[in-house]
């Protein structure tokens, strides 16, 4: 699922209303990287929602920016193909990683069937004690009224140990699980996450040399309840090839990783942004689950999945042609006044909050939406009985990826009610 | 106006009046619990599933095939489970009983 990183600073510098239209291309991590890309994504909802950008990192693709055109490219996969991969750029060939969100069916539906019930709302309700328990951990283990990293203290904290409780991975490895999701997910480049090619594919392979341990040790037992278990169980997955097996483990690593975390970091940074949403929700803590899910639009975790358009069709009165790459920016959907009132304001009782498309719709809508938005209601719940407020001061250093939108640090104090 | 009756999980019964529109809407209209709807009717979320009172099977009817696709993927889904945005109310619904699931996914 990588996306290349191509420096290019001058990026900074232009006005994207003044840009031609035709050169217009939001793929640019440095736009995420510094918070620039909403104009880019206003001026083409307004003036071309379905838009050609002729060349860019990717080479040429479509970008759908309205909500209702997006959910249209979302649910339509016989138009639209998964395969060969979700994000702008292309698998290196000697290294690709088969994962049934870059499948069409009936592939994809066998596998996904295989491990849904692991995310599924019955299994997760039997799990939150056990997250609360985590949760409550975290938050009594922080320092009060002294500055530390949110990102790193809270965020990845608390995603890893729920990924550790899904895999049932051996609890005191598990920043492994970290670690994988970010080599996985990176851009190899001197000074990056990691430097090479080489590096990021022995990394990935010491990941499924550990998890063929686990799944050996799981075979031969009763099924369980974790991912491994049920992977290593399931009629359609039992015999997978083990790329195949290393490509599902990722899949389900880094969705559950990147963008459960970057909403938590999200969600401290809006209340931080809108004081008087914050007051709010002191007073009525009954909004936490519509809050929870005005977070997940505000926030937007995954910025777009990639199609590949399979005959020649029309979206907006444009024609796509077979073959061409096209992103559905649900960050551009959900900032849509069309669908959204006043859409980049931060609002804990939104109304129409559960209907934002970061989770996308369709046959690949996430595996893991309970997951997170349980995993960020029982958070704030237990966050609001010990701290008055999570405090940010500084600014927070951006992940500079077009796909990924999140945060690296995030700099706060917390102050006790 | 067709009578709709909604079981939810607790057990508790809702009945709704309702009329050229579906069973989804007329659930959120009427403020029944346990009905997410995130699509909010496109057959693209899967959030609005309900099982049908056998005995109304027939009169329902099985699911579309999009309608398929997206229940197919629900480890919850049994014969008699249908995306309530789906069905249409019309008189020949009058007093169709559905149960609410405890989760919607
Ligand atoms: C706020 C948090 C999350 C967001 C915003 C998010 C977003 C998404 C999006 C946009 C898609 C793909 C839709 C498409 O291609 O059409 C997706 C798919 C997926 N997500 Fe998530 N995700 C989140 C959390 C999670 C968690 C916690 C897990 C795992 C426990 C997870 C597992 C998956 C899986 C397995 C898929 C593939 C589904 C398929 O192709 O059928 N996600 N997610
Ligand atoms: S409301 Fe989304 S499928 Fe029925």
């Amino acid at each position: 699922m990588t996306e290349v990183l191509y420096e290019n600073p001058d990026v900074l510098n232009q006005d994207p209303w003044q840009l031609p239209l035709e050169d217009l291309n939001p793929a640019q991590p440095e736009l995420f990287a510094h918070d620039r890309y909403g104009d880019y994504f206003a001026r083409l909802r307004e003036q071309a929602p379905v838009h050609y950008c002729r060349d860019s990192a990717f080479g040429p693709y479509w970008s759908i920016t309205k909500y209702l055109d997006i959910k249209y490219v979302n649910t339509h996969n016989e138009l639209f193909s998964s395969e060969p991969n979700i994000v702008l750029q292309d698998q290196a060939e000697d290294f690709k990683l088969p994962m049934f969100i870059a499948m069409d069916p009936p592939k994809h539906d066998q596998q996904r069937k295989e491990v849904a019930a692991v995310a599924g709302p019955r299994n997760l309700a039997a799990l939150e004690p056990t997250i609360r328990g985590r949760v409550c951990q975290i938050l009594d283990s922080l320092p009060v009224g002294e500055q530390f990293d949110w990102v790193d203290r809270v965020s990845i904290e608390l995603t890893t140990q729920m990924l550790a409780t899904l895999f049932d991975f051996p609890f005191d490895e598990r920043r492994k699980l970290t670690r994988w999701s970010d080599v996985a997910t990176a851009a190899p480049m001197p000074g990056g996450i990691v430097e090479s090619v080489e590096q990021r594919q022995s990394e990935l392979r010491e990941c499924l040399e550990r998890f063929t341990q686990l799944w050996n040790e799981r075979v031969n037992a009763a099924p369980g309840n974790d991912l491994v278990s049920m992977l290593a169980h399931g009629e359609s997955t039992k015999n997978m090839h083990p790329m195949e097996y290393l490509g599902n483990l990722v899949l389900l690593i880094v969705g559950g990783n990147d963008t459960t975390r970057n909403s938590i970091s999200g969600g401290v940074l809006a209340l931080n942004q809108n004081p008087e949403q914050y007051r709010k929700l002191r007073e009525q803590p009954e909004l936490i689950p519509n809050m929870v899910s005005e977070m997940i639009r505000w926030q937007t975790p995954l910025a777009y999945m990639r199609r590949r358009v399979l005959e020649d069709t029309e979206v907006g009165g444009q024609t796509l042609r077979a073959g061409e790459k096209v992103a559905m920016w649900y960050v551009s959907g959900n900032r849509d006044p069309d669908m959204f009132d006043d859409p980049d304001a931060f609002r804990i009782d939104r109304p129409n909050a559960r209907k934002h498309i970061a989770f996308g719709f369709g046959i690949h809508r996430c595996m893991g939406n309970r997951v997170a938005e349980m995993q960020l209601r029982v958070l704030w719940e237990e966050i609001l009985k010990r701290f008055h407020t999570v405090e940010v001061v500084g600014e927070p250093v951006r992940v500079p990826s077009s796909f990924v939108k999140g945060y690296l640090k995030l700099p706060v104090v917390l102050h006790p009610v | 106006m067709a009578k709709v009756t909604f079981i939810t999980h607790d057990g508790a019964e809702h009945v709704v009046e309702a009329e050229f529109t579906s069973v989804m809407n007329a659930a959120i209209d009427n403020l029944v619990p346990g009905i997410d709807a995130d699509c909010g009717g496109e057959c693209s979320c899967a959030t609005c599933h309900v099982y049908v009172d056998p005995q109304w099977m027939e009169a329902v009817g099985p699911p579309g095939e999009r309608e398929e696709e997206m229940l197919d993927l629900n480890p919850e889904r049994e014969a008699n489970s249908r995306l309530s945005c789906q069905i249409a109310i019309t008189d020949a619904l009058d007093g169709l009983t559905v149960r609410v699931p405890e989760f919607q996914m």
